[in-house]
């Protein structure tokens, strides 16, 4: 039975001809340009990060590929069953995880340290959109339904508060109700939870950790004190800005490689591209990216299950939000919070997370003509 | 299938809304382009200047400091390279044991090594530490040797201030020491040069022409990374050196100079009668000004400050002496000049003159009998001086000594020590001591004691204007190409006094002196040629005051008056005792003085020589005078030789 379920009438070469290739190389474009990026964080010199870099580059990507050969069916037959188990390993986190700069977000796996809130973000969208598969739309709306999904994206995002790490927070707290708004959940309900966050805004404020406040009174005036907390904001701009049309060059960014750049590995690895090469190469970046966005989103489209659908959907909205968020710290729009860039930014469990995310999207546009029951 | 009519609603409404969320990805994608392009393309200039100023750090090096010259191009105040050992501590594996083996091979002590680490915990690990500003041969040499295990001391060249001839001009260039902050207050050019370490003028010409010697700072500008580390250099701006000075001082007789004050406290000045050059200035005692350039050492600094004899005191510019029988041919000229006496004029000198109440004294007990004003000058005769100031009253002899120079600078504000001295008149004595004037004090300034107060150059001055005829010249210590040669200035002399109508004065009026105006300071030229003859006795007759220190080779005769100054009133129990100098305390002696022109057939030179506490101006101070004609004359033909080669460079 198990088998005959995920019994797919597609041969090996069918699948492989299915596959999205432009989607492919937009993600192997990204591999690259994140390498040179790296090389150039470190000096120019072929050291620890680019090579870390690459190494998980290729394996996530050769994942993601195996991974694009499974039936879109699996992952929804398993979807609970991976959420739970995320969950698991993130409340492993929370409890017994490894600390690092005052917060407690990492499993020790011996020879890479797994970062599950992480991961959290795509199981999340997955969950969910098992979960909305069989829901129909008139009662989606229903309180008991609601409450299900609200309890679904709560429980992550509690665990990750505590860990503490707010900006993976967001971005999960994102991802579960961007899925919610696909599914059809009543606009009014967004517009009731907006008005009532905004006036619970004083109480939520008073919440937040001191450095938390600091970063948002920096947001909105980073001169306050440009050594101290407006630093990396300011430097950051001075990067992007100084860039230019063209750019400085590729390893002849000097904001980056004096130092004078905070976190250019990870979530400020967009200042340095933008530095090296320019508001044309920044725009060509971008451009990769909304292909990228563009081509998950037509295989929703095409899709023919709802749960491809509301996947596809869900996880572009995700990318699309990590990199707006991501961008427009780094350009002073929005406060600094810890948030990588797909692919780009150095480190492992976001790289793979995203690789597991894009697997399902290729899995779904392999099946697209797979319904789902 | 159940759900179908409702799946596709499902899919209609995800569509929907897909489109609707597809739409405002759309506007903020757009929106993060615009931002892009106010940060890249609007604002770039901003954001490039912001980078360059961030990446970017100037060190400037301190300027290569102007040079002094005497009058024959040599240096008498250079640049020379000097040996320091540089050490960087970042780069330096073991620092504490690097710096064991420097202490043992440079023979440091403990104190000096306190003051390294001290200094070393003072400043980031990637700055330079200076472990020694000045090694000497040995210690370089040395250290090169042992360099092979010393990893991170660097030994390197610097450029630092030598003054070769050492205590020989200390007195007139002054020494050069780190900036402090009065220096840096006082002068905006020091303010703009500014680096650390910087070296400028302490006193003396250096600290007066400061501004030409300074020079401007080299530049080197670093790429530095955030934590301000020196990454490279990207560009070098070479400053320029300061100007060089050229002095018209020759140090062939500034050293005999020093030569003969040994020992001593005092002072020689030698002038140009024609240029005012200013051949030799030497106070004495004087330092070594080289021990000032690295910080001088409490131990030098205490042996040069508590030293009796006063180095730090330039004598010839600042040490005020009653000028004592040096003023006499002041007085007699003066008394000439306004037709008190005639060179007929007798006094009868019986060793003293009582006068309202008070005695006056000779300095020879027994008198001089019957003088005229040759014998008087001769002999220094005091009675033959009390007897015509007498008559002359002070206010016209201060009109007459004025004139030559004295109770002013001789150096208009070169020098900012320099001192004005006093001659004194009635309303002097009015207006600063609120008292009336006493005849008795008409008679003591008549043989150059009591008020008045004269500087040696001032008394140097004072020779060479009569000695040139009485012509007003201008002395001046910096040599320029643009001199005039003294055959010039005899010619405008000579059409001055030729041109001069006999109204004397008149014209000093309406004409503001200017340099090139040597305008007269007599009415009669035969008073001063007087003056001359008499100073000429003096040296060269018998029973003349200085005749032992004569010189008869008509090439170097010289004509010369001395003069003894007292320090102390002489009371009647001293008089009575006769004591010799060496019997009485060195500090209750009289000054010793001479001042003197030469040749006398054609004049050329005058000098004074003040010798503190050294008894009579004949037995101290006028041999030294003999010394020094002979090589100022020797000198003369080399000098001259140097002014024509000049003239034709022009």
């Amino acid at each position: 039975m198990l088998y005959s379920s995920f019994n797919n009438q597609l041969t090996f070469f069918q699948k492989i001809k299915n596959f999205d290739y432009t989607l492919l190389i937009c993600i192997i474009l990204l591999g690259i340009i994140s390498s040179f990026s790296m090389y150039s964080t470190d000096g120019g010199e072929f050291l620890l990060h680019t090579k870390s870099h690459m190494s998980k580059f290729v394996i996530f990507f050769s994942l993601m590929i195996f991974l694009s050969f499974l039936n879109i069916k699996i992952w929804h037959y398993f979807g609970y069953l991976f959420y739970i188990f995320i969950l698991f390993l993130l409340l492993w986190a929370t409890l017994y995880g490894v600390k690092a700069s005052g917060s407690q977000r990492w499993i020790d796996l011996y020879f890479v340290n797994l970062q599950p809130s992480e991961l959290m973000k795509v199981a999340i969208i997955v969950c969910l959109a098992k979960y909305y598969h069989r829901i129909q739309l008139n009662q989606i709306n229903n309180l008991q339904h609601i409450f299900s999904a609200l309890i679904i994206i709560a429980l992550p995002i509690v665990m990750v508060i505590t860990q503490p790490d707010l900006g993976t927070s967001i971005l999960i707290a994102f991802s579960g109700l961007i899925v919610m708004w696909f599914a059809g959940l009543n606009i009014k309900y967004f517009i009731y939870s907006f008005i009532i966050s905004l006036t619970s805004l004083p109480f939520i404020i008073s919440f937040l950790k001191p450095y938390q406040k600091l970063r948002i009174l920096t947001f909105l005036n980073p001169d306050r004190d440009p050594l101290g907390a407006g630093y990396q904001i300011i430097q950051s701009k001075i990067a992007v800005g100084s860039g230019g049309l063209t750019g400085k060059g590729f390893l002849k960014g000097t904001q980056s490689y004096l130092e004078f750049l905070p976190e250019k590995h990870t979530d400020f690895i967009f200042t340095l591209f933008a530095e090296e090469y320019g508001f044309l190469g920044s725009l060509g970046l971008l451009l990769i990216y909304i292909v990228i966005i563009y081509r998950i989103i037509k295989i929703g489209l095409i899709s023919r299950s709802y749960f491809s659908k509301l996947f596809c959907f869900g996880f572009a909205s995700a990318i699309f939000f990590y990199i707006v968020v991501n961008m427009s710290m780094v350009l002073g729009l929005l406060p600094i919070v810890g948030s990588p860039l797909p692919i780009m930014s150095y480190g492992g469990s976001s790289m793979l997370a995203t690789m597991i995310g894009f697997s399902i999207v290729m899995s779904a546009g392999i099946n697209h003509k797979q319904l789902i029951a | 299938m159940l759900g179908e009519d409702f799946g596709v609603k499902k899919i209609h409404s995800i569509n929907r809304r897909m489109f609707i969320i597809g739409t405002a990805k759309f506007v903020i994608f757009t929106g993060i382009i615009a931002r892009l392009f106010s940060l890249q393309i609007t604002n770039n200039k901003k954001y490039s200047t912001l980078s360059d100023k961030n990446r970017l750090r100037e060190w400037r090096l301190p300027p290569i400091r102007g040079e002094f010259l005497d009058y024959f191009d040599n240096v008498i105040a250079g640049n020379v390279k000097v040996y320091q050992l540089h050490v960087v501590p970042e780069e330096v594996e073991n620092f504490k044991n690097l710096m064991l083996r420097l202490k043992q091979i440079l023979n440091l002590s403990n104190n000096e090594f306190a003051k390294i680490i001290k200094k070393k915990n003072e400043q980031k690990s990637w700055e330079t530490l200076i472990v020694s500003k000045n090694l000497s041969w040995e210690q370089f040499t040395k250290i090169n040797y042992f360099l092979y295990d010393l990893v991170g001391a660097k030994p390197v060249m610097s450029v630092s201030r030598n003054y070769p001839f050492n205590e020989n001009y200390t007195h007139v260039l002054g020494y050069v020491s780190s900036a402090n902050e009065q220096d840096i207050l006082n002068n905006s050019l020091i303010k703009k040069n500014h680096v650390p370490g910087l070296k400028v003028g302490k006193i003396g010409l250096e600290k007066a022409y400061e501004n030409q010697l300074l020079g401007t700072n080299s530049v080197q500008r670093y790429e530095v990374n955030a934590y301000g580390k020196r990454v490279n250099q990207v560009d070098f701006i070479d400053g320029l050196k300061g100007d060089t000075i050229k002095l018209t001082i020759d140090t062939e007789i500034q050293q005999k100079c020093s030569e003969l004050l040994k020992g001593k406290a005092g002072s020689v000045s030698v002038m140009d009668i024609y240029t005012g050059d200013i051949i030799a200035m030497q106070s004495s005692p004087s330092f070594d000004p080289n021990l000032f350039l690295f910080g001088i050492s409490q131990d030098d600094w205490q042996l040069i400050r508590n030293n009796p004899l006063k180095p730090l005191i330039n004598k010839t510019l600042s040490g005020l002496y009653s000028p004592g029988s040096t003023f006499k041919p002041m007085v007699a000229l003066s008394a000439l000049e306004n037709k008190i006496i005639s060179k007929d004029f007798k006094v009868n000198c019986k060793g003293k003159i009582e006068l309202y109440g008070q005695t006056f004294h000779c300095w020879k007990e027994k008198g001089h009998g019957v003088v005229d004003l040759k014998s008087a000058m001769k002999q220094s005769c005091d009675t033959y001086f009390y007897e015509i100031s007498r008559k002359l009253g002070v206010d016209r002899l201060r009109k007459t000594a004025t004139k030559f120079g004295l109770g002013d600078k001789v150096l208009n504000n070169v020098y900012d020590i320099e001192k004005k001295g006093l001659v004194p008149n009635t309303s002097w004595k009015k207006n600063n001591l609120g008292k009336a004037w006493v005849l008795g004090e008409t008679l003591i300034t008549g043989i150059g004691q009591g008020y008045t107060q004269t500087t040696p150059l001032q008394l140097c001055l004072m020779t060479a204007q009569l000695a040139n005829g009485g012509f007003k010249i201008y002395p001046k210590i910096i040599a320029d190409k643009n001199d005039k040669t003294a055959d010039e200035i005899k010619a405008l002399i000579n059409k001055d006094s030729k041109n001069s109508n006999s109204k004397e004065d008149s014209h000093n009026f309406l004409k503001p002196s200017t340099k090139d105006s040597h305008e007269k300071l007599f009415s009669n030229p035969e008073n001063i040629k007087l003056v001359k003859e008499a100073m000429f006795a003096s040296t060269n007759e018998v029973r003349g005051t200085s005749y032992s220190s004569r010189i008869e080779d008509p090439k170097y005769q010289f004509a010369g008056k001395t003069g003894t100054s007292q320090v102390k009133r002489i009371s009647k129990r001293d008089r009575e005792l006769n004591l010799k100098t060496l019997e009485i305390p060195y500090n209750d002696r009289d000054h010793a003085l001479y001042v003197a022109f030469g040749p006398y057939k054609k004049p050329r030179y005058a000098l004074s020589v003040v010798i503190e506490h050294g008894g009579s101006g004949s037995s101290t101070a006028a041999p030294i005078a003999k010394e020094l004609f002979k090589v100022i004359i020797d000198r003369h033909e080399l000098r001259e030789k140097i002014k024509k080669q000049k003239s034709i460079n022009i």
